[in-house]
């Protein structure tokens, strides 16, 4: 067995590279684990939708330039917007009636939500993906001496870890999200207090369900646009909130961009492992500290 | 009494019906989903009398699956060794993912047999025995204990009826047993059941390896069945299939999954060629089971049937 680990250093270009997507991945990652922490935090449900958004917000992208001819400045913006939308609607729709029973039936809801979401688009387009191409302004790469950056990847990194910031620092830092905290730790409380928590848990399902759909907007050009690529990157980010544990936003970012970079030194050195060994962490990190890195025993 | 007489009518009824089914329905048909019934007992085991929700239950019909397929094309093993080869993986398996699952509770549970199952899922395609995306194909029924060719429709179909109603004995026993009665107390109230001095842990662990071994039994007996192993059986929306057969048949109920699977068994085989239709309807059902009808059918149905009215609780 240790033979086939080649631990002798790869060439330069190689690792670089596969860290760069490893730096990608991470940044999908810390953005999906983010928003379910949110929703987590006020709605108490693990949001199986989640991947589903994310497939609708590349989605919405490919309809808004395919369609109306929209390109990808404008869709960055108006794709999670309506994504938010459809997230107020599922929940005054579906959520809200559930929201005094057990958290496993929201489990059970979001996951049926996310199977008739994406048996739809599966029905009508098959599961190749579509191309989305990169916009003329980000198109190329930049050479940094030891390796090309191709210039769409170092903006969905930064941009990513901006979308990240800006949730923290809305969270942490704000006078609205002091009140989505407070809510969170006692909603009958809060609403004693005059303010609206009904509409604060729909407000924050929809942010949630955005953040997801600008990542899939994000994603578009880099992966395809593929009714599967909700599923096949949600139990990875399932494993990610289990090690981050739910209790910290920072938690959620930092395990996400972390677990992406080992991910990606991993193809790098064992690449057999490479998908699984975020799971691998994942057991380990609940051997040791059950309750997460991040996160509150409970 | 007049309760467990009209439920040992319906057992009678329903076990004459199982010995004719085969000339009513089509075997095939029939086999299947006496299969996903099995699968949908043992899983129903731990969430409805336990109360651990686990979404990765594909991870160990999958695996006993492909054990079997693979001992029995590779190695030349007769049918019951396979299946005890299958049963055998898939409870040591649930051993490993229970110790580590049952660390945490509710939703966390769920993430985390969930992502055990995918990386089973990750393995399946990529170890090189079991056959990448093509799978293992053509396993050979064999003789059962070197006597009896299973390769007749209608004796494979009684010798799954056979292992069906082994596994279902299993998990009615340990429901009525001293041993359910301690899961149960734990369902309801863990800290209570800790401090009367049970080793919650234990008891759930267990409960957990019952479960898993008993879905292996259901994907060894159908890697038989349709003489192959392929990544379906170890696929996360297996995973949810098993979840949403107990739902609607009735979290908690002895028949529940049985009815549920049947259901879901019956939709495949109509709906089957309509693309992902079978999908987009399993998801709408899940959305309306837990919207309206979170008892099931056989939560709803069962206390007329039996004379008895009264309340059957449920619990996920």
């Amino acid at each position: 067995m240790l033979s086939s680990l080649h631990l002798a250093l790869p060439p330069a270009p190689l690792f670089f590279a596969q860290l760069l997507v490893g730096l990608i991945n991470g940044a999908f990652y810390a953005m999906l684990s983010l928003g379910l922490a949110v929703i987590f935090g006020l709605l108490n449900i693990i949001n199986f939708t989640h991947g589903a958004q994310y497939m609708l917000g590349a989605f919405g992208a490919w309809f808004l330039l395919t369609l109306f001819g929209i390109g990808y400045w404008p869709a960055l913006i108006i794709a999670p917007l309506a994504v938010g939308l459809i997230g107020i609607a599922i929940e005054r729709v579906f959520l809200r009636r559930i929201a005094g029973l057990d958290h496993l039936y929201g489990l059970l809801l979001t996951f049926g939500l996310a199977l008739a979401i994406e048996g739809v688009f599966r029905q009508e387009y098959g599961s190749s993906g579509l191309p989305y191409s990169i916009p003329a302004e980000l198109q190329g790469t930049v050479s940094l001496g030891f390796m090309f950056l191709p210039i769409y990847r170092a903006w969905v990194i930064l941009a990513s870890a901006a979308v990240c910031g800006a949730t923290w620092f809305i969270i942490e830092r704000t006078r609205l999200g002091a009140t989505l905290r407070a809510a969170t730790e006692n909603p009958a409380l809060v609403q004693a207090f005059g303010i609206n928590v009904p509409r604060l848990v729909t407000l924050t399902y929809g942010g949630g369900a955005a953040l997801a759909a600008l990542a899939g907007v994000l994603a578009a050009p880099i992966y395809q646009v593929s009714p599967l690529m909700g599923s096949s990157i949600i139990t990875v980010v399932f494993a990610v909130v289990v090690i981050g544990g739910m209790g910290s936003i920072l938690g959620a970012i930092v395990s996400g961009f972390a677990l992406g970079l080992i991910e990606g030194l991993t193809k790098v050195f064992y690449p057999e492992a490479s998908s699984t060994i975020i799971f691998v962490i994942m057991a380990l990190v609940l051997l040791v500290k059950p309750a997460g890195l991040f996160g509150r025993a409970g | 009494m007049a309760r467990d007489r009209a439920a040992w009518a319906w057992g009678v009824g329903l076990f004459v019906l199982a010995l004719v089914a085969p000339f009513l329905f089509y075997p095939v048909f029939l086999m299947k989903a006496l299969c996903l019934s099995l699968f949908a007992c043992a899983f129903n085991l731990l969430v409805g009398y336990v109360g651990l929700l686990s979404f990765g239950h594909a991870a160990f019909f999958g695996s006993a699956a492909y054990i079997t397929a693979y001992t029995v094309k590779a190695w030349g093993f007769p049918p019951e060794l396979g299946i005890l080869a299958g049963v055998a993986v898939a409870a040591a398996m649930g051993a490993v993912t229970g110790w580590l699952a049952i660390r945490r509770q509710g939703i966390y549970f769920a993430m985390i047999t969930l992502a055990f199952a995918q990386m089973v899922a990750f393995f399946a395609l990529q170890a090189p025995f079991t056959g990448g995306e093509d799978g293992i194909q053509g396993v050979p029924r064999g003789h059962l204990f070197g006597l009896i060719d299973l390769n007749p429709t209608l004796t494979m179909y009684y010798f799954v009826l056979a292992m069906f109603l082994i596994g279902f004995a299993i998990i009615v026993r340990a429901i009525d047993s001293p041993f359910g009665q301690v899961l149960k107390a734990i369902r309801e109230n863990e800290p209570r059941a800790v401090s009367l001095g049970y080793r919650a842990e234990h008891y759930k662990l267990l409960a957990f390896i019952l479960s898993a071994a008993l879905a292996g039994m259901a994907g060894s007996v159908k890697a038989l069945v349709f003489q192959f192993a392929a990544l379906s059986d170890v696929d996360w929306t297996m995973s949810g299939q098993v979840v949403l057969m107990t739902l609607i048949g009735g979290l908690g109920t002895i028949l529940g999954p049985v009815a549920g699977a049947f259901i879901i068994a019956t939709m495949e085989t109509y709906l089957g060629e309509t693309g992902s239709w079978v999908t987009i309807i399993e998801g709408v059902i899940f959305v309306v089971c837990v919207l309206t009808f979170r008892r099931g059918i056989v939560g709803v149905v069962a206390p007329y049937l039996t004379g008895s009215r009264q309340r059957s609780g449920c619990h996920v």
